[in-house]
């Protein structure tokens, strides 16, 4: 057994702690996130709870735990299904080439050129503010990243020998694509997803700080920022705590991509 | 005897107008059943992309390829799944030619894709063990994985995968050339025992002489993409007709390991 990156023991420790905080958000918190208690209103952290109370008196730990199920269900769910789109764009341009590639190209080119948040202000006139607009807009940012990496990788594997003896064994452009291309890029596409899902936190939570991500009283950790900017010098505790966890769980998401690339890199072991 | 494949004015052009590349122009050959026959040439002779076309992986620009009395590129695509079982491809890189990311005994069944009423379960297991026996493994290695194995290994294994479907023809396409001697030995004695027990035929493509020397029955050579000499071996390296011929046998280090076998 070869040693294990140590980018990706710490990145996958803080992912660990932050999906582990999202999930147990869902049956138990300290205090009731969205609880008010306006005597207890802007108290440091320690004595009223670990992390303070926030403008209205609520607990800022919960709102964080609470927090961290929005944002990562948007991201995860988000990088999941544009993932999906992408990869599948990307190795069907690098099977088919020709006409076809440069047409699924030309598209990535088009959807990179809309930021999420621009996506989300368009998404948002239609649809308005909301988990889906999120959804929908990050969404349509995670597709084209997707879809240049699982066709550059994708290229690499169709020039190899066993793509040919596959071909010669009768098989198509699909069913080469699912039994070769797929499990031979997989690694690639789950770095990628790991560092995507980070970008797709940063997405979210610049979408919330917006006001064109999720609605109160959901708790989200971009709308903590930007609700409470106006107590820092009150209460800094309230801009500290969301943009730490923020800043964490990215940090985190890119140490655990960094460390699966590198337990994946080639060149540090064996061959195939 | 009838030719089991017979190329005919094969060529096959790559660019357009002054850029073009004739990579294979005008290749004519030949081969019976039982027959191993050597296409030698240098880099860029054009040897693979006849290898790849003979195998259907690539479109000629012209000329035929006639498989058992068959066009090949006249046949529906039916047909032609039904057609590829009689031949099969040993690759150059045996690092490149299995997929690391499937067991042995996958890789070794994979053209039974064009046989539906192959077997399956146990009686694909035992198939498959048996050709491991066959190429000097054992029926265990089916439940490995390629990285398991040394190059020599692997090849061995490729050389089980192109015979799963019985194939008359094989291709070789440098089968040899990345392995060292003694491992290139027992692969070349494969092919000839394959040969003797079979009566398969080989359309062995190589830069090496002495592999030629070793183990063909006829030569072809090939320069620029054209068929520049082709004989009997023995015929063509002991009194090379061409120039060219005579200065790529000057060319070669003397395999004096592998030595010569006499010729029936």
């Amino acid at each position: 057994m070869t040693r294990l990156p140590k980018s990706l023991i710490i990145g996958a420790i803080i992912t660990a702690i932050m999906v582990g905080a999202a999930l147990l958000s869902r049956v138990w918190t300290p205090a009731d996130p969205t609880g008010m208690n306006i005597v207890a209103r802007l108290k440091p952290p320690g004595a009223a709870g670990l992390f303070g109370t926030d403008q209205i008196g609520r607990d800022v730990l919960s709102i964080i735990m609470a927090g961290a199920w929005t944002s990562l269900g948007i991201a995860v769910v988000a990088t999941v299904i544009g993932g999906g789109i992408g990869t599948l764009l990307g190795v069907t341009a690098a099977a088919k080439g020709g006409r076809l590639e440069r047409l699924v190209m030309s598209f990535n080119g088009v959807l990179f050129a809309f930021p999420p948040i621009l996506s989300a202000i368009l998404l948002g006139a239609l649809l308005g503010p909301g988990a889906l607009t999120s959804i929908i807009a990050i969404g349509i940012f995670m597709v084209p990243v997707f879809a240049r990496v699982t066709r550059a990788a994708a290229i690499q594997i169709w020039a190899r020998d066993y793509i040919n003896a596959a071909r010669m064994a009768g098989k198509g452009d699909a069913r080469i694509t699912m039994e070769h291309v797929l499990p031979n890029i997989s690694a690639q596409i789950i770095v990628q997803l790991a560092i995507q899902t980070g970008l797709g936190i940063l997405s979210e939570a610049g979408l919330s700080f917006l006001g064109m991500g999720v609605s109160p009283p959901t708790p989200s950790w971009g709308r903590m920022l930007s609700e409470s900017q106006t107590f820092l010098d009150a209460a800094p505790h309230l801009v500290l705590a969301p943009g730490l966890a923020i800043a964490i769980t990215v940090l985190g998401l890119n140490l655990l991509g960094d460390g699966l690339r590198d337990l994946t890199d080639p060149r540090r072991g064996q061959n195939g | 005897m009838a030719a089991l494949l017979e190329v005919q004015n094969l060529s096959r052009h790559f660019g357009l107008g002054q850029g073009v590349v004739k990579a294979l122009d005008d290749v004519s050959i030949s081969l019976t059943k039982g027959e191993i026959l050597g296409v030698v040439g240098e880099s860029g002779s054009g040897k693979s992309t006849l290898a790849r076309i003979v195998m259907g992986l690539d479109q000629p620009t012209s000329g035929r390829v006639i498989m058992d009395r068959q066009d090949l590129f006249d046949l529906s695509p039916r047909d032609l799944r039904k057609a590829r079982r009689n031949f099969q491809m040993v690759f150059q890189d045996p690092y490149g030619s299995l997929d690391p990311r499937h067991r042995v005994g996958r890789i070794i069944a994979e053209p039974l894709h064009l046989d539906p009423r192959a077997p399956k379960g146990a009686a694909r297991r035992d198939m498959v063990g048996k050709l491991l026996e066959d190429v000097g493994l054992s029926a265990a290695d089916q439940d490995r994985h390629p990285h398991e194995f040394s190059g020599g290994q692997r090849q061995r294994i490729a050389v089980a995968r192109a015979l799963i479907t019985k194939p008359r023809l094989l291709v070789a396409d440098e089968a040899t050339s990345a392995l060292d001697l003694t491992v290139q030995k027992q692969i070349l004695q494969l092919i000839l025992d394959l040969r003797d027990e079979h009566g398969i035929s080989v359309l062995f493509i190589t830069h090496n002489i002495g592999v030629v020397d070793e183990i063909c029955d006829t030569v072809a050579v090939m320069q620029n993409g054209r068929l520049v000499e082709t004989g009997p071996a023995r015929q063509v390296l002991d009194h090379p007709a061409q120039s060219y011929t005579r200065r790529l046998l000057a060319a070669e280090p003397r395999l004096d390991v592998i030595g010569r076998r006499s010729r029936r």
